[in-house]
């Protein structure tokens, strides 16, 4: 008896001390969540967590070894560079376009790379901060070539494949409300299942971003039985975002981005890059480089960052060049601006 | 009870009050010691879980709250029981998604239990062939995961012609990969006086059948019931539907532009699930079937044969309503299962709760409460089939005195 009454205060003892480490913990750890910033997590981690799309070519898509390749895994890669100067220091974890933002806000990834549209709501209400526009895209339609349609005003009355969760549903409700066309959706989670829905006949016509299209109709085994309609009914300005409050680790991947164009801009590549950094006697390209200012460290990592980062991925052409042209997708609004596009960088000073 | 001895000392009921002592050794106050503790432990639990939670929301600025509720949803939904368009509110299209949820649950359940009571009588055949047949179907399904069997079902729906080349084996239907096409009738305010007709004749019927057999249990004359049964169920909505005018104009589906215009539809993917749910859930239900019949006395059977009745007529008057009473219960649990087993329609594109609660929450980013209420949906159904289920078990239950 005497033994089990010690045991029952022992145990008392050990529940209270629970107990009061609890109450502080509560107190503690939430605003942790918040004010330590997710650079410091991801340097003590040693590696960056990205989220990417769950296969899309060109975009992010394991090749035949498993190695995550693609427009938006490079960006990740990217930041692994600037970081380590290693971009094998990068955890993929493929989304759905409905898990993306948990996913996100959970802190299971410390960033989205992963054709995600910057809108307004996203920005505010999710809680993110989008840090640019890395590539410029409109949501289309696709159809069979067999089909005759030749514009989405022909699709009234049709059966049209999406996947939910995205901007894509609702402009395609819009789209439809604006220009009094009826139409029958399907709406299927994944990618490869609301693709094969298309495939098979269930839907006429399936809607994605046109750069998603491209990708989609690359990857058939006949993609000349497969049209992309002209028309494009909503912007789509994709890009990488993290959390509200992430504001360091923000600027950082906003001027990796600017980075990559501003090299296109001064002719700089992964192949000459290494000598510019020696011999370049532009200031620009100096300081850019890191042989003068300290740009690096405003930015909290090493002065050589975008010489790392050019070095491993190469400038917005040559990555654009290597993931989206063999899709079949051109450069259009995402041609630098001295060629008529979109993509501009502030200045590096 | 208490009032049947006027005895003073037996008033005061139980043993006399001993007050509590503020000692260990004291069985009352440990007890109560404990009942503080537990509760207190789960309480601050619960309140940390909380509050960790509201203050992370804060801190990452994420919106909380039920207001998203009356905003515009914007999302198309491909099939609806009830007026719907993407001007509508989230409610109304979680509200969709919920009737969407009940109408292939109830459906399910009742293809269900005929299709599973009739393979679980099979087993039981003396058939062999029969027997054998229905042993194999119960093995081969209960061993394959549901998730497949779907996809399965879906990619063959999928592999029918497309609606140009649809299958039209009966006039007016049609199969094709876009689903089935029945004809129908243009729906007048006639035919819903015809269907009340028909409802109110049903209840008259039953009323009538409980009548005649109060005469036959007084006078030993069994009466026919059919008659007025057919009279009530078939003449009066006749009567009333005629009395309106007798409108019938045909809705004959016809291929128009991409699709069938007209008609009557049942998408593939309500289809494939439905037909997975049933096929997959029949497979269980057989086993508790068959289960039940085996539990039955056999005695029961010989007496019954003694009295010169038929094999079907033994089962369905004298061994059915006691194997019922061990069937009920597990039942219960396949109903269960099958309704919550519905929201794997998220892979095969069938817009039940799930799929728009996640959508929701997906478009809103309150993930949270989209969570909650699929959820809520989810305890409100299953707790419904418990309590009707339960109603039934006892209703069954063998009268004992």
């Amino acid at each position: 008896m005497k033994a089990l009454r010690l045991s029952v205060t022992r145990a008392l003892g050990g529940v209270a001390l629970a107990a009061s480490l609890a109450a502080p913990l509560a107190a503690q750890q939430a605003p942790a969540a918040g004010t330590a910033t997710t650079l410091d997590a991801i340097r003590a981690r040693g590696s960056l967590i990205c989220g990417v799309n769950t296969g899309l070519a060109g975009f992010a898509q394991p090749d035949s070894q498993g190695v995550w390749r693609g427009f938006d895994v490079d960006y990740c890669r990217a930041v692994a560079a600037a970081l380590w100067n290693d971009a094998s220091r990068v955890r993929y974890v493929p989304t759905t376009a409905q898990n993306r933002f948990t996913a996100l806000q959970s802190g299971e990834v410390d960033m989205l790379s992963r054709n995600t549209t910057w809108t307004l709501s996203r920005d505010t209400s999710l809680g993110f901060d989008f840090t640019g526009i890395n590539f410029y895209d409109g949501q289309g339609f696709m159809v069979k070539a067999s089909a005759g349609v030749r514009t989405a005003r022909d699709l009234n009355g049709a059966t049209i494949c999406v996947q939910p969760g995205t901007t894509t549903e609702q402009n395609l409700t819009d789209w439809a409300r604006a220009n009094r066309i009826q139409f029958t959706p399907v709406v299927i989670e994944q990618l490869n299942d609301v693709v094969q829905a298309y495939v098979s006949g269930r839907c006429d016509a399936y809607t994605t971003d046109v750069s998603g299209l491209a990708s989609t109709r690359s990857a058939q085994a006949r993609p000349q039985e497969h049209v992309i309609l002209p028309d494009v009914i909503s912007k789509e300005p994709l890009g990488p975002l993290v959390r509200h409050g992430d504001q360091r680790f923000a600027d950082l991947l906003r001027w990796i981005h600017y980075g990559l164009i501003g090299a296109e801009e001064l002719g700089i590549t992964a192949a000459n890059v290494a000598q510019a950094a020696a011999s370049d006697q532009r200031p620009e390209v100096q300081r850019m480089l890191g042989r003068t200012g300290d740009l690096g460290r405003m930015l909290t990592v090493d002065n050589a960052w975008l010489l790392n980062v050019i070095r491993t991925v190469g400038n917005y052409g040559e990555v654009f060049e290597r993931n989206l042209v063999p899709i079949g997708l051109q450069r259009g609004p995402n041609a630098l601006w001295t060629n008529g596009g979109l993509q501009y960088s502030p200045p590096f000073r | 009870m208490s009032s049947s001895t006027a005895d003073p000392r037996l008033a005061s009921a139980g043993p006399p009050r001993r007050p509590i002592r503020l000692s260990w050794s004291d069985e009352r106050l440990r007890a109560i010691v404990w009942q503080i503790l537990v509760v207190g432990i789960v309480g601050s639990i619960v309140w940390w879980l909380w509050s960790n939670t509201v203050h992370n929301l804060e801190v990452r600025r994420i919106a909380t709250g039920f207001g998203f509720l009356q905003r515009e949803a914007g999302l198309p939904i491909g099939e609806s029981l009830i007026d719907y368009d993407p001007t509508h509110s989230y409610l109304r299209a979680l509200t969709v998604g919920v009737l969407n949820t009940l109408k292939v649950a109830v459906v399910g359940v009742i293809l269900a239990t005929i299709l599973g009571t009739l393979i679980g009588i099979a087993k039981l055949s003396k058939n062999w062939l029969v027997s054998k047949l229905a042993s194999f179907y119960i093995e081969v399904i209960r061993d394959l995961p549901l998730l497949l069997q779907l996809l399965f079902w879906y990619t063959i729906l999928q592999g029918l012609p497309g609606p140009r080349q649809a299958l039209n084996p009966v006039d007016g239907v049609f199969l094709s990969n876009r689903g089935m096409k029945l004809p129908w009738i243009e729906w007048l305010p006639a035919h819903n006086w015809a269907l009340l007709a028909m409802v109110a004749g049903a209840v008259g019927t039953w009323a009538y059948a409980r009548a005649m057999r109060a005469k036959q249990y007084a006078d030993g004359q069994p009466r026919k019931i059919w008659p007025a049964g057919l009279a009530l169920m078939v003449g009066l909505p006749l009567v009333v539907w005629a009395a309106h005018g007798a409108p019938f104009t045909p809705d004959i589906p016809a291929l128009r532009g991409f699709n069938f215009r007209g008609g009557i539809s049942i998408s593939p993917e309500y289809f494939a699930l439905l037909l997975g749910l049933v096929t997959y859930t029949a497979g269980f239900i057989a086993e508790i079937v068959r289960a039940g019949i085996q539990a039955v006395n056999q005695g029961q059977w010989e007496a019954a044969e003694a009295l010169g009745m038929r094999r079907a007529e033994i089962l369905k008057r004298i061994v059915l309503p006691q194997a019922l009473r061990v069937i009920v219960p597990p039942m219960t649990s396949q109903y269960l299962n099958l309704t919550k087993n519905s929201s794997l329609a998220v892979a095969i594109g069938y817009q039940d709760i799930v799929s728009i609660a996640n959508t929701t929450l997906n478009q809103t980013g309150q993930a949270i409460e989209g969570i909650a209420i699929i959820m809520l949906v989810y305890l409100s159904i299953s707790l419904s089939i418990s309590l009707f289920m339960n109603w039934y078990n006892a209703r069954i239950a063998l009268v004992e005195r």
